[in-house]
């Protein structure tokens, strides 16, 4: 008796957090909506009328964050959309929720035909390699990974990710009262290490211009998803004298972005403009347009071009990163000047650094 | 009988039906207003289904219900309340932490203004009523510190409080001694002389003598007479109850006790709350003898019966059988020295309900052979344990080995747990309440079964709430109160008066702790 | 007999009846918000069943969550909540990984070594709750959550320890291939068995292009032991008996404490089983840090529910969870339907099969109650 009621508790429980877990995604789905819009449904019309329909379809796996992560996954997703609108070119995503659906999740778009098959993000690195060598007449593409030796048919697509840091910890050097910013980190990797040492450098050229000490403190939160962390991290730095946070750590930036909003500091939001989290505290985010390459990569391989073997680099050239335009938050003064490093990004001029090798040299 | 005015209670061809199984058959009943009214029959016979259909808690098929004439239709307990109707249940309905006054107001509270409470209003029509009818006792002491009698008091106060002019008693002497008994029963002659009325649902004879004017005999589900109590005697009430004639006195030779085979010396044991419940206790039971350890719930029986068994840790003192201590060993260590235990609590600690009834045959011997063969179990051995023993102690349904043990009636799990222990062949038989629940049949055969197992030269030791059963079955009347022996007395010479003062602290005036 | 049987018909009817009604309620939901049903449950269907690949891919995907299920299941037989199914699993994963990494002895060895100590860290996680109840009397389902952090967590660490991190990802090192417990690898993955397998397309989608593995032939293995054991074996009569009934069996002079360390102790190991075979069969064959549960284990207490506590229920109620998960996983992709549906299906199938649990216990109840005031 008391075992099935706990039994039916439980059951309870779960079909409450099985609806809970729905009805959060929808509601991440609301915040979203001004930026984005999700037209799965009206795709052939929308294709019409703009575009004559091609044939050529292409097939995105999410990694475990879901489609609806606020983040790459999710502008990837963004990025198809737009390539739909713009040649009406097919697409779908798949969700993965365990690291294990990876593989059939990429098998199961090339069971639909696809010709092009984004893997987002790193994670995803081995299984897009298992799965392009076992069909070797599809293509696949993957975020954030440069493969030492790149398949003929897979394309890796990597981010200068240090040029927006270098523009945002600029910009955060120059709005800093206190002279500290803080810098969290998802995990110590090669990818960070982009964003982190971008960041510090641009902090000290902003230093530098200024002729004052401006103090960076990093910390990583050993998770790209756990926003508690993320939060917790960055109130510690709020309360310890720094007054803006750049984040690069997936879903741990939501968190530090509460953090901001709750402190009443900044945050500098990453790869997409997060300021729709915390329209009165984010100062501004370092872009890393996921939909922008997606969709010049997919676009380039619909136009027939052979983009399979090599890896592509994109940056502030190529408008595939960069801030966003409106800082409402933001001194107009700082933003023009910001523009200027842009330039000089843009021209070589600056080379920002993306390790600890090429960082201070 | 016609419908009147001058009948607090009429009942009129009420049926009501459990799924398939008819509790009550057209049955009718008329109290007079201003009696003592006894509903008599055995356990199942449908007594308390009248009175929940009465009170509301039931809704009756078929039937009709009128109150001082005027027909009404009751549909729950506020309805049946508010009509001047109160039940006392057999399980008080009280908060423990709450006290008296508390629990009396609690849902019908007095309030000023904005929901705030008026205790000295509560206070007052409290003490009234306490005063008019005799109903002694303490406003402002917590329920938990008060005996049992006392809270039955307040049930009664509860009722009184909200306007009751019919009483219902649910088995209301099932928990007291004697003493408290007939307090209790004075209290009902108050009420009956200031004009309420009082239903009174028992199966206890003696006291349907002592206190009813009318008694209503319910068998089955079925009406079977109406009688003025003072016109029959107790053997007539029992035919009608059990449907035959049965004998009241159990029948058995004189004991022929033995040697001493087993021994507690000085026995302490903590309750749960760490008081000591068993205070230095001694107790010797010889082989051939029953010994019944006569007392009030709550008096230490509980703790003795664990220390003896191995589920709770004695603090000191031996416990002894055939010379070998046992006292804080396990349950099994006390098995395998051949004492066998019918607890008090049949589906708890008696029988695994889920089990078929095989499988409860073997829950002590389920690990040696034949049951176990390399720690697979030996299904064809445990069936055929189970035919023989169903067969032997007649346990019905016939062929119910494959049953579930939960499908069974009480009489017959009991009769399965009586088969298990006995066939266990102990030295020592343990039988905690052993005819709890069970109807007039089947107690005779518990008490029999006893009885030939005494004879067969095994010791026992009968602990038993009912006082009556304790002074037939046993040859030695061991007292139990406040956690000793206080006396022992061989079966016979002494009356139940003096055994009732003993249970009660031996204060005369009848207020036990 | 003839009871067993119909009690048996009428468990598997209500469950059927459980599983129409998530049909339904999802049918309703989305006619709502305008898709066809007919159409979609068309596209799931296909998606499960239309190529063997498919119908391998749900078996794969079933494999651990119908052992997380046994654990589960097997536990509330003995009358514990494991929800910390979990957090063994996730201890499964880890030792398999470490110790994957660490060894490398041929494949007959280093097979069992990899399982093992999956097997074993599960275990022994169990059996720490086991022990607490036990001994301390807290209760399984308190330890067992913190547990569930704690394993959590000590994943998302040894992650992050120099010794297994492989750089530049989120995850460790992936095992040794010797650990690989997928049917035919090494073989497919040679170039003969890469051209027998292109001649064979059928062979080619099921063998290669899916992680096929033994993981099956455990699981199954794993539920009809624990059936026996729950019914055939002394050992599982004194399970069953603390399950239904501990007092009445601690009367009976049966060791409680030690049969509920038992019990966890064997439901952890197979719930580190589910973990351990993840890992030696189904890529990616490392862990990664997690964000959140990855919920084999949550899943398995589904699994366990659908099933009604049966070890052998559970391989079909495993395989259906995992059809619904995989085949569901299409109905983005091809009718743009939000794929939380599917979680809404399976949470509406759950809810119902506890619901026709009510049912019988309501009526007990009721004849309880008639019983009590009958007298």
């Amino acid at each position: 008796m008391k075992k099935r009621i706990i039994a039916l508790l439980l059951a309870a429980t779960m079909l409450v957090s099985l609806t809970a877990c729905g009805t959060k995604k929808d509601a991440e789905k609301d915040t979203t909506e001004g930026t984005t819009t999700e037209e799965t449904t009206g795709e052939d019309t929308t294709a019409e009328d703009t575009t004559e329909k091609v044939d050529f379809s292409v097939g995105m796996v999410t990694d475990t964050g879901g489609v609806n992560d606020q983040s790459f996954n999710q502008s990837a997703w963004e990025g198809l959309q737009n390539l739909q609108k713009n040649t009406g070119a097919d697409i779908s995503y798949l969700e993965s929720t365990q690291e294990t659906d990876y593989a059939p999740n990429l098998d199961k778009q090339v069971d639909e035909g696809k010709n092009l098959i984004w893997g987002i993000g790193f994670a995803m690195a081995d299984a897009i390699i298992t799965a392009a060598e076992t069909n070797p007449d599809v293509n696949f593409a993957i975020i954030d990974n440069a493969y030492e030796t790149t398949p003929a048919n897979v394309t890796g697509v990597m981010f200068r990710a240090q040029e927006p840091s270098f523009v945002v910890g600029y910009i955060a050097g120059l709005t800093s009262k206190t002279g500290k910013v803080g810098f969290v980190g998802g995990m110590k990797g090669n990818i960070i290490d982009q964003f982190e040492y971008g960041y510090r450098a641009g902090v000290d050229y902003a230093a530098k211009e200024l002729g004052k000490e401006i103090t960076v403190d990093v910390q990583y939160a050993e998770s790209f998803s756990d926003s508690a962390k993320g939060k917790a991290i960055a109130t510690k730095m709020f309360s310890s004298d720094c007054d803006i946070v750049f984040h690069a750590a997936g879903g741990v930036g939501v968190g530090v972005i509460e953090a901001a909003k709750e402190a009443g500091k900044f945050a500098i939001g990453v790869d997409r403009d997060q300021a729709y989290l915390a329209p009165e505290n984010v100062l501004t985010s370092a872009l890393k347009l996921v939909n922008v390459a997606v969709e010049l990569v997919s676009t380039e391989a619909l136009n027939g071009t052979q983009i399979g073997g090599q890896t592509y680099n994109y940056g502030l050239a190529e408008d595939a990163v960069g801030i966003p335009e409106e800082n409402p938050n933001m001194d107009p003064a700082i933003y023009d000047k910001a523009m200027e490093v842009e330039q000089l990004i843009k021209d070589g001029t600056i080379v920002p650094p993306y390790n600890a090798d090429t960082y201070g040299k | 009988m016609d419908i009147k005015k001058d009948y607090a209670v009429q009942m009129r061809a009420i049926t009501k039906k459990f799924g398939s199984f008819t509790a009550l058959d057209q049955v009718d009943i008329d109290i007079k207003k201003g009696s003592i009214h006894a509903i008599l029959g055995e356990n199942g016979a449908g007594k308390s289904t009248l009175m929940n259909v009465l009170y509301g808690l039931y809704q009756a098929e078929e039937g009709e219900i009128y109150l001082e004439g005027e027909k009404v239709n009751i549909k729950n307990p506020n309805i049946a309340i508010s009509h001047g109707i109160g039940m006392v249940h057999q399980h008080f309905m009280l908060v423990d932490n709450f006290t008296v006054t508390q629990n009396i107001i609690l849902g019908n509270e007095v309030v000023s203004g904005a929901g705030v409470l008026n205790m000295t209003k509560a206070h007052e029509q409290i003490k009234d009523i306490v005063k008019k009818y005799g109903l002694e006792v303490d406003p402002d002491a917590k329920i938990e510190d008060i005996s049992v009698g006392m809270q039955q008091r307040v049930e009664i106060l509860k009722a009184l409080y909200r306007g009751a002019e019919v009483l219902i008693l649910d088995e209301p002497t099932a928990v007291l001694t004697p003493q408290e008994i007939s307090e209790l029963i004075k209290i009902m002659h108050n009420l009956a002389k200031d004009g309420k009325t009082i239903i009174i649902i028992t199966h206890k004879l003696k006291e349907i003598k002592e206190s009813a004017d009318v008694c209503t005999i319910i068998r089955r589900g079925k009406y079977i007479d109406t009688v003025t109590v003072s016109e029959v005697s107790e053997e007539d009430l029992a035919e009608m109850m059990v449907g035959h004639a049965v004998k009241l006195v159990v029948d058995k030779t004189e004991a022929d006790p033995k040697e001493v085979i087993f021994e507690i010396k000085d026995l302490v044991v903590q309750n749960e709350r760490k008081l000591d419940a068993v205070k230095n206790l001694n107790l010797k039971i010889r082989k051939g003898e029953i010994v019944g350890i006569a007392g009030i719930d709550g008096n230490g029986q509980k703790e003795l019966i664990e220390a003896i068994t191995c589920l709770t840790k004695s603090k000191s003192g031996t416990i002894k059988i055939n010379g070998k201590e046992i006292q804080n060993t396990t349950p099994r260590n006390v098995i395998n020295h051949k004492v066998a235990t019918i607890h008090e609590d049949r589906q708890k600690r008696g029988l695994v309900l889920n089990f078929t009834v095989a499988e409860n045959m073997i829950i002590e011997n389920y690990g040696k052979e034949p049951y176990s063969k390399k720690g697979f179990l030996n299904k064809k051995a445990m069936y055929e344990n189970a035919k023989g023993l169903i067969k032997d102690y007649d346990i019905r349904p016939d062929n119910c080995e494959g049953l579930l043990v939960r499908g069974l009636s009480g009489g017959n799990q009991q009769k399965v747990i009586i088969a298990r222990e006995v066939t266990n062949e102990p030295d020592l038989l343990i039988a905690v309440q052993p005819t709890r629940g069970l109807d007039v049949g089947a107690i005779e055969y518990v008490h029999k079964t006893l009885i030939r197992e005494r004879d067969k030269g095994k010791a026992i030791l009968l602990v038993s709430f009912e006082l009556d059963e304790v002074m037939n079955v046993s040859d030695t009347v061991a007292v139990i109160y406040d956690g000793t022996i206080v006396e022992t007395f061989k079966q016979g010479t002494v009356d139940e008066n003096t055994i009732g003062l003993l249970m009660a602290g031996g204060a005369a005036d009848g207020k036990n702790s | 007999m003839e009871k067993i049987v119909n009690l048996l018909k009428k468990q598997i009817t209500s469950t059927i009846i459980a599983i129409l009604c998530g049909f339904i309620v999802v049918a309703i939901l989305l006619t709502l918000t305008g898709y066809s049903p007919f159409e979609a449950f068309g596209i799931l269907f296909n998606g499960i069943f239309s190529k063997p690949k498919y119908i391998s891919q749900v078996i794969i995907k079933a494999t651990p969550i119908i052992l997380t299920g046994i654990s589960v299941a097997f536990a509330f037989k003995v009358g514990l909540f494991n929800i910390g199914a979990e957090g063994q699993y996730i201890m499964g994963t880890i030792a398999a990984t470490v110790a994957g990494i660490l060894f490398d002895f041929p494949p007959v060895l280093q097979i069992p070594v990899v399982v093992l100590s999956g097997v074993c860290a599960g275990g022994i996680y169990g059996a720490i709750v086991g022990f607490l109840k036990a001994k301390y009397g807290i209760h399984e389902v308190i330890t067992s959550i913190m547990l569930n952090w704690i394993a959590f967590y000590l994943g998302n660490f040894v992650v992050n320890t120099q010794r297994f991190h492989q750089p530049d990802s989120t995850g460790t090192y992936i095992i040794n291939e010797s650990g690989f417990t997928m049917f035919l690898y090494g073989w497919k993955r040679s170039e003969e068995g890469k051209a027998f397998l292109m001649e064979h397309p059928v062979l080619l989608d099921v063998i290669l292009k899916t992680d096929v593995n033994f993981g099956i032939v455990f699981a199954i293995i794993v539920a009809v032991a624990v059936a026996i054991l729950l019914k055939k074996t002394t050992k599982g009569y004194e399970l069953r008996s603390v399950g239904f009934n501990k007092d009445a069996a601690e009367f009976a002079g049966i060791d409680v404490k030690k049969n509920i360390l038992h019990a966890m102790l064997i439901a952890g190991a197979v719930a580190g089983l589910a973990g351990a075979l993840t890992i030696t069969g189904m890529s990616p064959h490392k862990i990664s840090t997690m964000g959140t549960f990855e919920n084999y284990g949550f899943n398995g207490m589904s699994v366990a529910l659908i099933a009604g506590s049966s070890p052998i229920g559970c391989i079909f109620a495993g395989l259906l969870f995992a059809g619904l998960l995989y085949g569901g996983g299409s109905l983005q992709s091809a009718i743009g339907a939000p794929s939380e549906i599917i979680n809404i299906m399976i949470g509406t199938i759950v809810f119902f099969v506890a619901l026709t649990k009510i049912v019988p216990v309501l009526a007990d109840k009721l004849v309880k109650r008639g019983e009590k005031h009958a007298r």
